[in-house]
């Protein structure tokens, strides 16, 4: 699998593969903070969008600007931003999702300069018609606001072509998804975690090439079925950007086939209807796919969802990993509990703060917690 | 019932209870708070009784509609600070945390959260509610914390949506929660299987305004030096704007307050003895330390003569125009001082520093709320460059009193009240 190098070598300094990348197309670069950034239209204005993961460590710049109290993605990202790394960016846009991404936004407009700096403040609620109407109504703005940032004009035509080649990446990436859910043991956990960070850097058709050349290869090369003694897992949480932990589980016994991840399933779930207008249809995505906790579709949905991802990949048992000082997703933790439990489904709460605890305890933990299964 | 919420009250009135009863004394026409808050406890925990509709709504909710449509509004928050102030606050969190709630969460989610399933805090619990109304205005938090809620008691919930305003309060946000007013008033038509009646609502408007109106100028006869009152009364003072804004004994209430407050500064009375410094306080109070806060800033001869938290329910008077207000109430619900931009919160805390004329800013940096509070470092540096006013941060959490740290945060105020003093000597000089 030769091919997966080139995805693994982009994101062990995605920062380089970014200053090359401009440097031979004379492209912009847009930083953006979550998978509701509608990426689309960004593509289309012929930036490439760079998803910050920020880091996990040694924050310190961020201590002048956040409190200890903050969620180590948003203060690994603003650490990143403050440091001057991210120089190569020329603009910044944040999705409105939860408190604490809000007031990065409004903290990385003071302190960090690019050259331009994109809200988008979204619907918090995405289950009624004027819920719909708004983002509609935003998606304009923000296509607006882009086109002055980046002195272009967003054609349909050019919103169109994007929307087909993301549209093609998401439905490879899902059928990866599927096929690592029956032949694990063809793709390492980390390999895995590798492609799904390169498709939100990489030049988006480049990857959709490599991704194609990867899973033809694959459907070729026989084997790699699931070891009948391994336990599946599904993980789930805002973001993972501990590949470790993917390793950990599989010297654990367990392997993970599916999750529910801002950088995971939630950001390739949804087909954009490319019949309708380019707009409504990246609109009419962000409400049907399965939504992050900062955001509201109903009372019980998030648990439906996740209890079908657990029967759908028929895993036995649920991996949450809880961000420190993540509100969203600790409020939603007990009664989704409640569910599986009732459900009968296993599932392990790890929290989870800058950094992971030491890889010796993680692996006793999933090694007590695959036992049950 | 009458008795629990007379032992809370004491609780939360001994800090000031000096002052009080000067204050209740001039209030022989008017009811005093503590009758208010009885009738209004009482009436929101017989609601079964009477057939009246109850609805918990968060505090920067637009509770207009309600009370046009006779809902009695009950709000989980004030609650949390009743719960701050009697210390009950540990145990409740506690409590939720068992249940699951990470402890990092808002601690007046956390102890409405939990006082729901064993009936707890100083009254025995809220009367359960009939509906949820939930306004994200000041926080991604109360979404959360009312979808929870929605579960547990199986009412229906209503989310009025006011998109934040980083820079701009935008058309499309304007026509957004203009159209969702109009489904909280169908919304309301459902619940209560009753024609919206928007002539109430016009009526109970116009009075909410009046009552903001009144509740500024209370807040700014503390521009007066001495200040006849302190950010603790308004603390205090401001249940009332929070809860029962709309109603016409609020008006009353707050008409003998002013009429008290521009007594005492035509007579030269000050709320601190001997008042030499002034302070800006940042955040919600730290109710479970009130008493200790307001003694230990007194005792410097420092009066915290204004805040940001009580202000934001009149903050947003200005965007009342026209003749229909209930045009205006898209733009007054969604501006508010916590939805918008940090840079936009330091201007209009640098126009208090200059309004009331103060010597330093306290920002309490409140693990609970973090809208509230990230962005803090930021407004404090600007501050700093803009006004050069000495600036201290203090960190605890406004109901959760187990994490307080009294003997750190003393010495800290005392350093602070050293540096502000050598200040006003060399600028004497
Ligand atoms: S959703 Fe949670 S993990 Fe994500 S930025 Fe917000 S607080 Fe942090
Ligand atoms: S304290 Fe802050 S987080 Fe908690 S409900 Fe109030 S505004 Fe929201």
């Amino acid at each position: 699998m030769e091919k997966i190098t080139e995805f693994k070598n982009i994101i062990t300094d995605s920062y380089a593969y970014c200053r090359k990348y401009k440097e031979e197309t004379g492209k912009k670069i847009v930083g953006y903070t979550c998978s509701y950034t509608p990426e689309e239209i960004i593509y289309a204005a012929g930036a490439l969008p760079f998803r910050l993961f920020g880091t996990n460590e040694g924050i310190h710049l961020a201590d002048a600007n956040l409190q200890s109290y903050c969620c180590s993605l948003v203060r690994g990202i603003l650490e990143e931003g403050l440091s001057g790394r991210l120089d190569f960016l020329d603009g910044a846009v944040f999705p409105h999702t939860c408190d604490s991404f809000q007031r990065l936004s409004d903290i990385w407009r003071i302190n960090v300069a690019h050259k331009f700096h994109l809200d988008i403040v979204l619907p918090v609620k995405l289950n009624t018609a004027s819920a719909r109407q708004y983002m509609i109504d935003i998606l304009e703005k923000f296509k607006k606001d882009l086109e002055h940032a980046l002195s272009v004009k967003i054609t349909d035509a050019m919103l169109s072509d994007t929307i087909k080649t993301y549209n093609q990446i998401r439905a490879l990436m899902r059928k990866l998804y599927a096929i690592r859910a029956q032949r694990t043991e063809i793709i390492s956990g980390r390999d895995f975690h590798s492609i799904i960070k390169a498709a939100m850097i990489m030049d988006r058709p480049l990857f959709l090439k490599t991704l194609g050349e990867v899973i033809a290869q694959i459907e070729k090369a026989p084997g790699g079925e699931i070891k009948s003694d391994a336990k599946r897992i599904v993980l789930a949480g805002s973001i993972c950007s501990h590949p470790d932990i993917y390793d950990i589980i599989e010297n654990a016994g367990g392997v993970v086939v599916w999750d529910d991840l801002c950088t995971g399933s939630r950001y390739f779930d949804g087909v954009l209807d490319e019949k309708a207008s380019p707009l409504a249809a990246i609109a009419q995505r962000y409400l049907d796919r399965p939504i992050c906790p900062a955001k509201h579709a109903g009372l019980t949905d998030r648990g439906e969802n996740i209890v079908r991802i657990v029967r759908e990949s028929k895993a036995d048992g649920i991996v949450f990993l809880l961000l420190k000082f993540c509100d969203p997703h600790a409020f939603d933790y007990p009664y989704i509990k409640e569910m599986l439990d009732k459900e009968n489904i296993p599932c392990m709460l790890l929290d989870m703060e800058e950094q992971l605890p030491a890889a010796g305890q993680l692996q006793t933990r999933f090694e007590t917690f695959i036992q049950i299964l | 019932m009458k008795k629990q919420i007379l032992e809370f009250l004491k609780t939360i009135l001994i800090f000031s209870f000096g002052k009080f009863k000067k204050f209740t004394l001039r209030f022989k026409k008017t009811k005093t708070m503590k009758d208010m808050m009885i009738v209004y406890y009482s009436e929101a925990k017989s609601a079964r009784l009477t057939g009246k509709k109850v609805a918990w709504i968060t505090s920067g909710g637009p509770v207009e509609p309600l009370l046009a449509m006779g809902i009695i509004p009950v709000y989980p928050e004030n609650y949390g600070a009743m719960i701050g102030a009697s210390k009950m606050g540990g145990g409740l969190c506690e409590k939720a945390e068992a249940m699951g709630y990470s402890s990092d969460l808002c601690s007046y989610a956390r102890a409405d959260i939990a006082c729901a399933t064993i009936n707890g805090g100083p009254l025995q619990g809220l009367p359960k509610p009939d509906m949820l109304v939930c306004c994200n205005n000041i926080c991604g938090t109360v979404l959360k914390w009312y979808e929870v809620q929605a579960r547990y008691f199986n009412v229906p919930l209503f989310i009025l949506d006011t998109p934040i305003c980083h820079t701009e309060y935008t058309p499309e946000i304007a026509k957004y929660v203009r159209s969702q007013f109009d489904e909280y008033f169908a919304f309301l038509e459902s619940a209560c299987k009753r024609k919206f009646n928007y002539d109430r609502l016009n009526e109970v408007l116009l009075r909410s305004f009046q009552t903001q109106v009144l509740w500024q100028e209370i807040l700014d006869t503390t521009t007066n030096k001495p200040s006849p009152m302190t950010a603790f009364d308004a603390f205090f003072h401001m249940a009332l704007i929070v809860t029962l804004r709309g109603t016409p004994e609020v008006i009353d209430y707050y008409t003998a307050l002013l009429a008290t407050m521009k007594e005492r500064v035509t007579r030269g009375i000050g709320a601190v003895p001997n008042e030499k410094y002034r302070l800006l306080w940042d955040n919600i109070p730290i109710w479970h330390r009130m008493k200790w806060l307001s003694q230990k800033f007194a005792s410097q001869s420092a009066c915290l003569v204004a805040d940001t938290y009580t202000s934001a329910w009149c903050g947003t008077l200005k965007y009342v125009s026209g003749d229909n207000p209930i045009d205006s109430l898209a733009e007054v619900y969604t501006r508010i001082y916590l939805n918008i931009g940090v840079d936009e919160m330091a201007k209009m805390i640098i126009a208090m520093i200059d309004k009331y004329d103060v010597d330093g800013l306290v920002l309490h940096s409140n693990r609970s709320c973090k809208p509230y509070s990230f962005g803090q470092l930021d407004i404090q540096r600007i501050v700093e460059q803009e006004r050069g006013i000495p600036c201290l941060m203090i960190e605890a959490d406004m109901a959760d009193e187990r994490s307080f740290s009294e003997s750190q945060i003393s010495t800290r105020i005392d350093a602070f009240m050293e540096i502000i003093k050598e200040r006003e000597e060399t600028s004497k000089k």
